[in-house]
């Protein structure tokens, strides 16, 4: 095995900080809380400037004074009102306002008016989460659900029963109208069950989840930067 | 005190420490422990694979680098497998943290293959918020959504984008997703309204929501976590950081499933113990 | 006004959105596609807001030297730091050799990941302390989950490969994913959807009023 540091400061830099984080494992101390802070810091800043150069500026800022000046995507049209589709022009004065107001919520007295801006992504967001469910979730999960129960291959018959009577078990566990006594209690149990083999198998997933995090860290610490190979 | 109820009381920073030493060591050196490739990684691969020649895909990498060691690798396989199949690549990122992260990893893969060009074969039309409406106002026009790609070039100048103007224009969507907005979404918003074949890389902790996805057929291939993204790598014969991975997973998934047991031993001497 | 016209907004702009994906017709496209091009802009906003908002909290904190407001004024000082340095940079700002992009890459990236990094070990301590099988369904949790994470994994194949095939860890684990496992989540994503659907449609419809916020 060889012993190759990396030359570069960046890289180093990187690592500190990295050591500063995991420092945290031993105990709460002042590189853990150093590297927090920065981290929350450059984060916020990051994300400001991002949306601000990559939204406002192309999306809101230069076609809404191109349109000032009759000019938009289309140039067939001319006029800062000769919108279409993909081409707003002086319209996206509204977007502006509805942005500008949502900064109201800082200035506690008109603060109220942060509430319409809320209320447009609100109702956009509603609207869209609706349908995405209903076709996405809903309707086309029924429809995979409806899979033959009998089959020539005695594996898939007695796995799509499994499926069906543990689909339908899980969906009446969460029946809560009506207490879970009787045959309804067994049906109840039985969904538990297959439930928990779900939380199970998620639990399990999300253990691989972590440690390929942490394995990625240890990745950069051990080759990038202390170049051991 | 029996030894186990002290085991019991053992400080946390040794259950650390041993994490660290299991994951650290197979780094140091390696088991190659043998990995095959899944079903669903299989059909990842598969659907790619039968993607025609030259054709545009839209690869949508939802993810920042908190998620590097699962997205990545997947994001650098997929790439080569479709520059080799000579097709042209148009890329999006709606995480915030990503578009840097992602620009780079393209940038490494695009050095392999000189004879791609910025513009022609493959596009970052970069970051944009607004998850879902995003998808939707792509699915109305790319170029509305992305005026300018993330290199600051007018997107409708662009030789690649002539002939991308909306999803019926991609015979497959890749998406590479790490959580909100990501696979769900692009499944909901996208394959279920406007039709797109899919296949993603997810990481490990969403793998269980989407199995229904890929029963149903809504998804027709998927990477799992950085496992998913190892038998991927193995199918296409390279050698990548998750491949070299997965020995340190594999220790470190045995390491908590004794604690589990371990822990669950324990417990019932000390209330043995309480008991007599 | 304060709540009526937010709510009169939401009823419109939501039935209007739910009507989009039913009708085609350039009537209703446009504006809905105007109506994401806002929501995309207005989100965008929001982040702006909320840079500021975290510049505002700090500064009365420092303001008024509470505990810990030293780390505070370092939290400060890199915002504005990466705000003025990208906002002078401009729009490429995270091209490679750019110092927006090294701080990107320097500080912002490796203190993303190994944020997410400490976790696996909070995971192998909560495993030793805190799962624990006392009744039979947590006994269904934790033999799914063992023999997920063992089977998931390379060493599960190493350590099983002498069995028949039905009885090899992977060839079990694949069988939970793809039927109990697949079955219950379908049941969770079905019913969420009808969670999902009843509440969309209840802020539409100005039931639901929580985003709305105070009393006035």
């Amino acid at each position: 095995m060889s012993f190759h540091p990396s030359p570069d400061l960046s890289v180093w830099i990187a690592a500190f900080i990295t050591l500063c984080i995991f420092s945290f494992l031993y105990k709460d101390n002042p590189f853990y809380k150093f590297a927090e802070h920065l981290f929350v810091g450059v984060s916020a800043g990051y994300y400001t400037i991002l949306n601000f150069w990559t939204v406002l500026v192309p999306n809101l800022g230069e076609p809404l004074v191109a349109s000032f000046k009759g000019h938009g995507v289309s140039a067939a049209k001319h006029g800062m009102w000769a919108a279409s589709l993909g081409d707003y022009r002086g319209y996206l004065l509204i977007p502006a306002l509805l942005g500008l107001l949502l900064f109201t919520r800082l200035v506690g007295r008109i603060g109220w008016l942060s509430r319409w801006p809320l209320a447009l992504v609100i109702g956009a967001y509603a609207g869209l989460k609706t349908t995405g469910f209903a076709q996405g979730d809903l309707v086309a999960q029924i429809e995979a659900s409806l899979q033959p129960l009998w089959t020539a291959n005695p594996v898939t018959t007695i796995n799509a029963i499994i499926f069906t009577v543990g689909l339908l078990t899980s969906l009446l566990f969460f029946f809560y109208s009506r207490e879970p006594k009787g045959a309804f209690g067994v049906v109840s149990r039985i969904g538990m069950a297959f439930l928990m083999v779900s939380f199970g198998a998620g639990y399990g997933y999300t253990v691989m989840s972590r440690v390929s995090l942490l394995i990625g860290r240890f990745q950069f610490l051990v080759v990038d930067w202390l170049g051991l190979r | 005190m029996t030894p186990l109820q002290n085991l019991g009381r053992i400080d946390r920073r040794w259950l650390f420490l041993g994490m660290g030493i299991l994951v650290l060591i197979p780094l140091l050196f390696p088991l190659h422990l043998p990995i095959t490739p899944t079903a669903t990684s299989i059909a990842f691969h598969r659907a790619i694979a039968n993607v025609p020649d030259g054709s545009t895909v839209l690869m949508s990498c939802d993810y920042d680098p908190g998620t590097i060691p699962e997205m990545v690798p997947m994001t650098r396989t997929a790439l080569r497998q479709l520059w080799e199949k000579h097709c042209k690549v148009v890329i999006t990122v709606l995480w915030p943290g990503g578009p840097g992260l992602v620009d780079r990893v393209v940038a490494e893969v695009a050095a392999e293959y000189p004879d791609k060009k910025y513009g022609v074969d493959w596009v970052n039309l970069g970051y944009k918020p607004g998850n879902e409406a995003v998808m939707v106002l792509m699915g109305q026009g790319i170029l509305t959504a992305f005026p300018y790609d993330y290199r600051g070039n007018a997107t409708r100048s662009l030789p690649i984008m002539q002939r991308a103007r909306d999803y019926a224009d991609f015979p497959l969507l890749v998406s590479i997703s790490a959580g909100y907005p990501g696979t769900k979404e692009w499944v909901q918003q996208v394959q279920a309204r406007f039709h797109l074949p899919m296949v993603a890389g997810v990481t490990a902790v969403s793998v269980p929501e989407f199995y229904p996805y890929v029963q149903s057929g809504q998804l027709i291939g998927m990477l799992s976590g950085m496992a998913g993204a190892a038998e991927y790598e193995v199918l296409r014969k390279e050698s990548g950081e998750a491949s070299r991975g997965m020995d340190a997973q594999s220790l470190a998934h045995v390491f908590v499933a004794l604690c589990i047991v371990l822990g669950n031993v324990v417990q019932r001497d000390v209330r043995r113990g309480d008991g007599s | 006004m304060k709540r009526e016209v937010p709510l009169f907004l939401t009823a419109v702009i939501g039935t209007f959105m739910i009507l989009s994906f039913f009708v085609p017709h350039q009537i209703v496209s446009v504006p809905a596609q105007f109506l994401q091009l806002t929501a995309v802009i207005v989100v965008a906003c929001g982040y702006l807001l909320g840079g500021a908002n975290v510049l505002r909290v700090n500064l009365v904190a420092i303001g008024r030297q509470e505990p810990g407001w030293l780390y505070k004024l370092l939290l400060v000082l890199s915002l504005l730091a990466t705000v003025t340095i990208g906002a002078i940079e401009g729009p490429g700002f995270l091209d490679p050799g750019r110092r927006s992009r090294w701080i990107y890459d320097t500080l912002y990236s490796p203190m993303s990941a190994t944020m997410f990094g400490l976790l696996a070990f909070f995971i192998a301590s909560a495993a030793f302390r805190a799962f624990r099988v006392r009744t039979i369904e947590a006994m269904w949790l934790a033999a799914a989950a063992l023999i997920v994470m063992i089977g998931r994994v390379p060493i599960g194949e190493a350590l099983t490969r002498f069995l028949p095939v039905p009885l090899q860890l992977p060839v079990i684990q694949e069988w939970i994913m793809e039927v109990p496992q697949n079955a219950a989540k379908r049941a969770i994503l079905m019913g969420a959807a009808l969670g999902i659907m009843a509440t969309g449609l209840r802020v539409i419809l100005g039931i639901e009023r929580a985003y709305l916020g105070g009393e006035d």
